[in-house]
């Protein structure tokens, strides 16, 4: 069996992949997201305290390195078209994340720019915005404002973000006595009904029981059918498929492949990934 | 405007820059937003409280008193003058709103953390909560103060003008107390000194401001430029306008403040939005890098 495995991995080929891979088609629907050659650097040094200062000082060493630079996003580039659902794919600390909190505009880039239309709201860490002392209502209606919603849109939703969660008759129960699982249900039921133009989705399908993730996968390719555009961070194979059309892989910062999904996938799990036609349930 | 439905496009609006500095204005188009983290600043701060909002009356009232006694009759001021209490309390709740707006801004955006790091707002949405916070414990001061004037004979002293300094006393303190929050606020994001160094200026600013004792004290000891920098100190400015607005209307009219209060009042209302705008500069420069640094 694991002689099998390993003459698989050896027929695929990654550089052929690579070099074969199926160029994006010609979008005509109008740019949402623009990546233009995005550079972001962190410094990774803590602060200073006048204490520590003076003793390097008294002790004459030298001054710590200010080339302590980590290049998270190096010269990327992606241009996202209404209605597209692009999954961002690599290991850890291949800058997917920060991608998307630059696209959502919570990090600035350091080089190049990146433009948005629309509006756009991210699930980038379901539950950011709640507060432990207000009760679920409350806390629907000011994550919903958090994503930029009005309050008569909140209000018009409020129904289908109660059934969506499924919490019942703990709406009017601070969140604080809530169980794990029904903070992120409710969490991600204001997401999901929030009605961003671009909808960006890092690392929380996972949520709740297998019955609330199914429930959360039709959302989304309802919210996907219905034209919104979509970027996903994922380390599942399974969900990049299901959900996207296009896959970007980063590694180290940089852009090594964007193209159709099941062909991004292989190069990075360097093994051939099939995308199963699946049926409507 | 006649859409045509060729370009998409235009319904969605422009390519715009995510995350970029709005100003202070921009909080404006969040007011929904700021009412409800308002509320929700309230209610946590007031969490499991049997006495709840009834706090707001009890520690000024109670810090009123402390002052009133030690310094009114142990120390003897408030032989100084008429109506000590009405002169105390005047200039004591225009130096608490300034401490508290200040304190509560320079923790707002690390308190808020959470948020700043995983979700896009404009920054200045967290300052300005916690002055609005700050206006919720302020008002319910200003109406016992009110209440106390009346019946010292308020409405027979009372004046447009003193109406006016009440009103621009206002508006500086708040004006003030933003400017320095939102500076100390950014700055507490990489420095959390800015903490430390906000309760000294608020100690130094309770103190300071003839609160206690009358200006003419501090004339007596300062030079003249020394003096003219002193009124023009904002808090110091505002303690002016509300003992003129309130106290001075009570009293029989030949009590000394300090002269062209409302003049210096608007001098210094003016000097703090300039303030203001040098710590939204000051602020724009540091908000882009809030998100990695918290």
């Amino acid at each position: 069996m694991a002689e099998k495995k390993y003459a698989e991995k050896e027929k695929f080929d990654k550089k052929a992949a690579l070099a074969a891979l199926t160029p994006l088609e010609e979008e005509t629907t109008p740019l949402m997201v623009q990546v233009n050659h995005v550079t972001k650097k962190f410094r990774l040094q803590k602060t200073v305290s006048l204490k520590d200062e003076f003793v390097r000082r008294l002790l004459r060493r030298k001054a710590p390195n200010d080339n302590n630079i980590f290049t998270a996003l190096d010269d990327v580039t992606i241009d996202i078209h209404e209605g597209e659902s692009v999954g961002l794919i690599g290991l850890n600390g291949s800058g997917k994340s920060t991608l998307l909190k630059c696209i959502s505009g919570v990090q600035q880039v350091d080089g190049g720019f990146i433009k948005t239309r629309g509006h756009v709201a991210g699930l980038i860490e379901v539950g950011a915005g709640f507060s432990n002392d207000l009760t679920g209502r409350e806390n629907v209606y000011l994550n919903g404002a958090i994503l930029g919603m009005t309050k008569e849109q909140i209000d018009a939703a409020f129904d289908d973000i109660v059934a969506f969660s499924e919490i019942g008759r703990f709406l009017d129960t601070e969140v604080r006595f809530y169980s794990s699982g029904m903070y992120m249900r409710l969490a991600f039921s204001v997401a999901v009904y929030s009605n961003p133009d671009v909808f960006l989705v890092d690392e929380v399908l996972a949520v709740g029981d297998e019955p609330f993730r199914k429930k959360c996968a039709k959302r989304i390719k309802e919210l996907k059918a219905g034209g919104t555009t979509l970027v996903i961070v994922s380390h599942s194979t399974k969900q990049i498929l299901d959900f996207c059309d296009r896959a970007v892989l980063l590694s180290h910062g940089k852009l090594i492949a964007d193209g159709p999904s099941d062909e991004v996938l292989s190069i990075m799990l360097n093994r051939r990934v099939v995308k199963v036609k699946e049926d409507e349930d | 405007m006649k859409s045509t439905h060729t370009d998409d496009a235009t319904d969605l609006g422009e390519l715009k820059t995510p995350g970029k500095w709005q100003g202070l204005l921009a909080v404006f188009n969040y007011r929904y937003l700021l009412k409800l983290i308002v509320s929700k600043d309230m209610k946590v701060r007031y969490r499991g409280s049997f006495l709840g909002m009834i706090w707001t009356y009890i520690k000024p009232l109670t810090q009123f008193f402390v002052y009133y006694v030690v310094m009114g009759i142990f120390l003897g001021l408030s032989k100084r003058g008429e109506n000590y209490a009405l002169y105390l309390f005047s200039g004591m709740i225009a130096v608490n709103f300034f401490t508290e707006t200040l304190r509560q801004c320079t923790r707002s955006i690390r308190s808020n953390r959470g948020l700043v790091k995983k979700i896009y707002l404009p920054r200045e949405l967290f300052p300005v909560s916690s002055l609005r916070v700050a206006m919720v414990h302020f008002y319910p001061q200003v109406a016992i103060l009110f209440i106390f004037c009346v019946f010292s004979g308020w409405f027979g002293g009372v004046t447009p003008g003193r109406i006016l300094a009440i009103i621009i006393g206002f508006i500086n303190v708040a004006a003030f107390g933003l400017a320095l929050g939102i500076l100390f606020g950014a700055l507490d994001v990489f420095y959390q000194d800015a903490e430390n160094f906000v309760d000294v200026i608020n100690m130094l600013s309770s103190w300071v401001s003839p609160v206690l004792y009358k200006w003419t004290m501090v004339a007596a000891v300062l030079p003249h430029w020394g003096l003219m920098i002193y009124l023009l100190y904002p808090v110091t400015a505002s303690v002016n306008l509300f003992q003129l607005g309130f106290w001075f209307p009570t009293t029989s009219g030949t009590e000394a403040l300090p002269p062209h209060v409302l003049i210096n009042g608007g001098i210094s209302m003016v000097v703090s939005l300039l303030v203001l705008g040098l710590a939204e500069l000051v602020f724009k420069r540091l908000e882009g890098r809030f998100a990695q640094e918290l």
